[in-house]
Order: structure tokens, then C-alpha cells, then sequence
């Protein structure tokens, strides 16, 4: 039997949230520019948020409230967008969710928006959850929305919340309501556990999947299903697997002769590509998930791996050698037209394409240091960034609205078997926004989840 | 007989069947044991003692997955014994160090691993007797963050799959 592990299964499903959209509290409106984010900048001015707790009658909803405006404070901020304000400036504190707020009070600590919001308890022991985002410069109120949930699942509610707010200051989909699965290590370097594991994007709620008795890497979430593909060495045959989070329900990909490895999910979810070694040669093959039928998509004696889908599901990018070093290759997704897009110094890895299509993050290897960087798919080498660089970065993933990356760090260990720690760690396009990402213990191989629907 | 007297006899057999003794063959005399109980031809104890210390490995130059002289001749020695050993079968595991892409090392190791496979068979050793499999950067075996344990880590290891354990 494969090794899931069954008891954290009810900690995998994504509890039942109601949502409406309620009336506006209208003000007279002041005559000012809308409120708005350009997250395309190279460096942005963090936008000035107040977030108060929200507000409760008694004990439990007061907490519960406290707990709401730290998870939605903690995510604006981590994403480099906002800078919320220190509550201990606020003048006003809010006490009546249907009041308008005494906008003068928001504006003289320098706030451009305000978040106010309650929490109530009901009868049948859930509570409902109510915001109002504010532009403070003009005193209108700009989304309101009001959430039933059960107490525990309050954490999914304020990420709800804070994708609310970011779409609606920035104009574009946010990336808070979504989930990492990814590899948790343990033990010396020399005999390393690894498991898969999953969390919430702000690092929160990490369970495991699998119990750590078969080595595990490159978890790969499904675009359209709780389903993750992943290399597992279920009796040391390495081999890609697929694993339904929800039911448990654990399944080999294909009946191949070799190892099968580096997989992903098409953009609608029915097919995997992935590689496939047969004597030694790695080449790359499309599985169709309902048909059954592989099909080979390169047939060349060079290592051809990591491929990748375009959003639209008509091309790949991938990893190939054949020009005497690691470079990266896009070919239609039927395996033709295959023209390298890297030209710069160094080797290429690990190529992802954006969900936004615009852009191929990668992993580079250049004078003994590794860089996560981007790249337009056309190849002109001019459209290459690089974000980070350390000893060791690799394997960036995207969030799904393709302006964050995540990817993990491992630092250099020592004769004595001190450092060599691996983390997770963000950051966005314009690469000054690098933070690292709270797991327990050592993580590796972050893929990021589609919004959660 | 004990370990030190089988070693030489196999490294002897294997001098005169691939006239491809090496400094190794010689080196793995100095294997030193108690009178402990002895291990089943055949056996894992039995392939390691033949081949000597770190014979069971062969090693490999950065991103690189020929063979060198020196990994020749071990590969030597391994195949003389699965000669002499027809009913064992091996596995052959090829490892890389950390300073590549997790999924890249998984493709080189197995280069790594096929290497091996592909010399053993050119010596006589019937193909369906190796499996090949790659452990990628997973399995250091050396775990500083140095030249000297990334070459160390560069390797192809063979191990009896089959044999009476002793």
C-alpha cells in the first residue's frame, strides 16, 4: 500500500463558506483620484492601510475579530503592496459596524484605506463575518461583503477578504485564498526524510500527506482538481504518481518501462507531462489522464526535462542539454518547432510558464551561485531579470494571478553537519519584495495551488 | 575460508579474466575481520569484499557521465565477480551532487547509473542481471558543502540485489 496518511484527510477539505454582498453606506463623495495600486512598477509605494480588529460583542467574538484583522494585516503586508498602519495610532476605534467611519480620523494618521469589520456569533454555533473596504482620501465605501462560516474556518474567511481588498485596490486577482503543497524534510543530509505536506500560502495549517517510509519530490497541483501529481520511489521504482487530497485515493501515472519523473498538469487539468528515462536518456511524453495514451514529445539523445505548459495549452517550455549545456527550449505542444530561448551566460533550469502567459520564470546557475529569475518566451535575451540569488535558489513556482513567485533556499552545510538548511521563501516581480515563507522544519519544492474555488 | 583469503582469491580471478588488475585489487587485502561468522557467496559481504574499498563505487567529473580509467577498472572487478557469481543480480545507483536542479540531477543520474550498466555488459555481464536507478542530488553520501565531498557525491554505486544474506 502507498503511504497516505489517513487521519489529516478531514484536515484537507475546505470547509462550506457563504458569501453576500451587502448594500454601500454612501457618504457625499470628495473629489479625489480613485484609489489604485500599480503592482507592474519596478518599486511601489506600499499603500497606507488602517486594518482596526474586527468588532464583537463579547469575549469570543472580540477574539475572533482580533484574529480576523491580524491574518488580513499579515497578508497585506507580506504582500509588499500595503503598509499597514500600527493600530496603535488609530484614533478612531471603531464600535458600530454601521456607522460610516469618521473618515478625518483615518486621513490625519495618513491612511489611504480602511478595513472595518464584525464578527457574530449565531444560533446554530457559526458566525458571520461582515467587512467594508474604505477609500479614505474620497469617503466612500469601495466592497462590502458578509461571510457564514464555522469558528475554526475564520482564517479562510479573512484570506477571502484580503483577496477582496487586493483586487479591488489593485485591479487584479489576488492570491491569498490558496494553498502550498510541498516537500518537508527532516533528518541529517546524508539521511534525508522527505514527506509531502501541505499548508496555506501564509504558511499556516501545514498537514502531511504521505508518512515519509518512500522518498517523495516535485509535488505539482492540478489546475482544476484537489488532485497533486508528484515522483514518489514506492519500492525504489521511481515513479510520477497522482494524489486526490481530498479522498486519499493515491494512483501510479502510465505503466512505463523506466523512471517517470518531472511532471505536470496541462492548463485543463486532463493531461501530465512529464519525463520519461528509458537506458539512461531522458525524453519528454504528454499522458493523457481520461484516454489513457501516452504520446512522445522529444526523441533526441540529450536530457529533455522540467517541461511546462503556455496557459493557453499550445506550447511547452522545457529543460534541454542538447546544445552541450542546460539551456531552455519552447516547441508546440505537439512536440514540433523546438527553438532555445536562453542565450545568456551560465546554465538554465527549471523554466515555469506564468499563468498570465507573459512570462517563463527559471532557475540559473552561474559561477558557482544560483539565481531565480524571469524571461519573456520569445528568447530576446534582453527580456531576462533575475529576483534572487544565493548558494543555493531553485524551483520557482507561481501564484496563480503570476505576480508572486515562491521557490526554496538551501544554504551551504558545514564538515560538522551544521547549516544545509532548506526554506521556502517569496517574492514578487519586482524583486524587492523577498521574504521567507514560516514552515515546521525544513520545506523544498513549493507549488503553488490555483485560487481555491 | 575467511575474508581476507577469498578477497585475494577473487581479486586474482579477476586479474587473470579481464587482465585489468588494478592498485585497488590489492588495497582491498587490507580488509581486516575477526573470526565472525563468514557471509554466503553471493552475498552483498561476498561482492564487497571481492571488489574492495570502494570498489562498489565509481566516480564522476562535474555535470559528466563517461567513464573514466580509474572507474574502468573497478567495473573490472565487479564484473569478474558477477562472472563468477552468475545467479547474482545488482543494482546500480547513480548519484550527482547539489550543485544542480533537483529534476536535471534525476536525468544525470541516470546517465550515471547507465554508464555502469553499459560497461558491465560490455564485459559479458548479461544486461537483464543490472537495474539501473537514479537517486538524483537525493543520496549524499558525503554531506559538506565542498569540492571534495561534491566529488565524492558524483558516483555510481553497485550493490547485490538478490544474494543469500549472510
Amino acid at each position: 500500500m502507498l503511504d497516505l496518511k489517513t487521519k489529516h484527510r478531514n484536515g484537507m477539505k475546505i470547509g462550506a463558506i457563504l458569501v453576500a454582498l451587502f448594500g454601500l453606506l454612501l457618504a457625499p463623495v470628495r473629489a479625489e483620484e480613485p484609489l489604485h495600486v500599480d503592482i507592474t512598477e519596478g518599486r511601489v509605494d506600499p499603500l497606507p492601510i488602517a486594518v482596526p480588529d474586527f468588532i464583537g460583542k463579547d469575549r469570543r467574538e472580540i477574539s475572533a475579530g482580533s484574529s480576523l484583522a491580524s491574518v488580513i494585516t499579515n497578508n497585506l503586508k507580506r504582500s509588499g503592496l500595503f503598509q499597514p498602519i500600527d493600530p496603535r495610532a488609530f484614533i478612531e476605534r471603531p464600535s458600530d459596524f454601521d456607522t460610516l467611519p469618521r473618515f478625518q480620523d483615518w486621513r490625519i494618521i495618513d491612511s489611504d484605506a480602511l478595513v472595518t469589520g464584525q464578527v457574530v456569533y449565531q444560533d446554530d454555533g457559526r458566525i458571520r463575518v461582515e467587512f467594508r473596504l474604505w477609500d479614505v482620501v474620497r469617503d466612500q465605501q469601495l466592497v462590502g461583503k458578509r461571510y457564514y462560516t464555522t469558528p475554526e474556518n475564520y482564517r479562510r474567511v479573512a484570506h477571502l477578504i484580503s483577496d477582496e481588498i487586493y483586487e479591488r485596490l489593485t485591479g487584479e486577482a489576488g492570491y491569498f485564498d490558496t494553498r502550498v503543497v510541498y516537500v518537508q524534510e527532516s533528518g541529517p543530509k546524508n539521511n534525508r526524510r522527505k514527506r509531502l505536506a501541505i499548508m496555506d500560502q501564509d504558511g499556516f495549517n501545514s498537514a502531511f500527506l504521505t508518512d515519509g517510509n518512500n522518498l517523495v519530490m516535485t509535488p505539482r497541483f492540478s489546475p482544476t482538481s484537489q488532485e497533486i501529481a508528484y515522483l514518489s520511489y514506492v519500492n525504489e521504482k521511481p515513479r510520477v504518481f497522482l494524489l486526490n487530497i481530498e479522498t486519499g485515493q493515491q494512483e501510479v501515472v502510465g505503466d512505463f518501462p523506466g523512471m517517470t519523473f518531472a511532471p505536470r498538469f496541462s492548463p485543463n487539468g486532463d493531461k501530465i507531462i512529464m519525463s520519461l528515462e528509458r537506458s539512461g536518456n531522458s525524453d519528454i511524453y504528454a499522458m493523457d489522464l481520461v484516454k489513457r495514451r501516452s504520446t512522445r514529445l522529444t526523441d533526441h539523445p540529450a536530457i529533455d526535462t522540467s517541461p511546462s505548459y503556455s496557459p493557453d495549452g499550445r506550447y511547452i517550455t522545457f529543460n534541454s542539454d542538447r546544445s552541450g549545456r542546460q539551456q531552455l527550449y519552447v516547441m508546440r505542444a505537439d512536440g514540433t518547432d523546438v527553438r532555445r530561448i536562453s542565450f545568456g551566460e551560465g546554465k538554465y533550469a527549471t523554466p515555469v510558464w506564468s499563468p498570465r502567459g507573459d512570462l517563463i520564470a527559471f532557475t540559473k546557475i552561474l559561477n558557482g551561485r544560483f539565481y531565480i529569475g524571469v524571461m519573456r518566451p520569445d528568447g530576446n535575451p534582453k527580456t531576462e531579470r533575475l529576483l534572487t540569488e544565493s548558494f543555493l535558489d531553485e524551483g520557482p513556482t507561481w501564484s496563480p494571478n503570476g505576480r508572486v513567485l515562491m521557490f526554496f533556499r538551501q544554504t551551504p552545510s558545514e564538515v560538522d553537519g551544521s547549516g544545509g538548511t532548506v526554506r521556502l521563501w517569496s517574492v514578487d516581480l519586482t524583486g524587492y519584495n523577498l521574504r521567507p515563507i514560516a514552515t515546521p522544519g525544513d520545506a523544498s519544492d513549493p507549488a503553488w495551488s490555483p485560487l481555491i474555488k | 575460508m575467511n575474508l581476507v583469503q577469498s578477497s585475494k582469491i577473487v581479486a586474482m580471478l579477476a586479474g587473470v579474466m579481464m587482465l585489468a588488475a588494478c592498485a585497488g585489487s590489492t588495497e582491498s587485502t587490507s580488509v581486516t575481520t575477526d573470526t565472525g561468522p563468514s557471509y554466503a557467496a553471493g552475498s552483498q559481504e561476498a561482492f564487497l569484499d571481492a571488489v574492495g574499498a570502494r570498489g562498489d563505487h565509481v566516480y564522476f567529473a562535474f555535470n559528466r557521465h563517461d567513464l573514466n580509467s580509474q572507474a574502468q577498472a573497478a567495473l573490472g572487478q565487479q564484473a569478474a565477480w558477477l562472472m563468477q557469481n552468475p545467479s547474482a543480480t545488482v543494482r546500480v545507483a547513480g548519484n550527482c551532487d547539489e550543485r544542480g536542479t533537483r529534476e536535471y540531477n534525476l536525468a544525470l543520474g541516470a546517465r550515471r547509473a547507465n554508464s555502469v550498466k553499459d560497461y558491465l555488459v560490455s564485459l559479458g555481464v548479461d544486461p537483464s542481471r543490472v537495474e539501473t536507478i537514479s537517486y538524483g542530488k537525493e543520496r549524499p553520501e558525503c554531506i559538506a558543502s565542498n569540492e571534495e565531498c561534491w566529488a565524492i557525491n558524483r558516483n555510481g554505486v553497485t550493490s547485490v540485489t538478490n544474494g543469500p544474506s549472510s
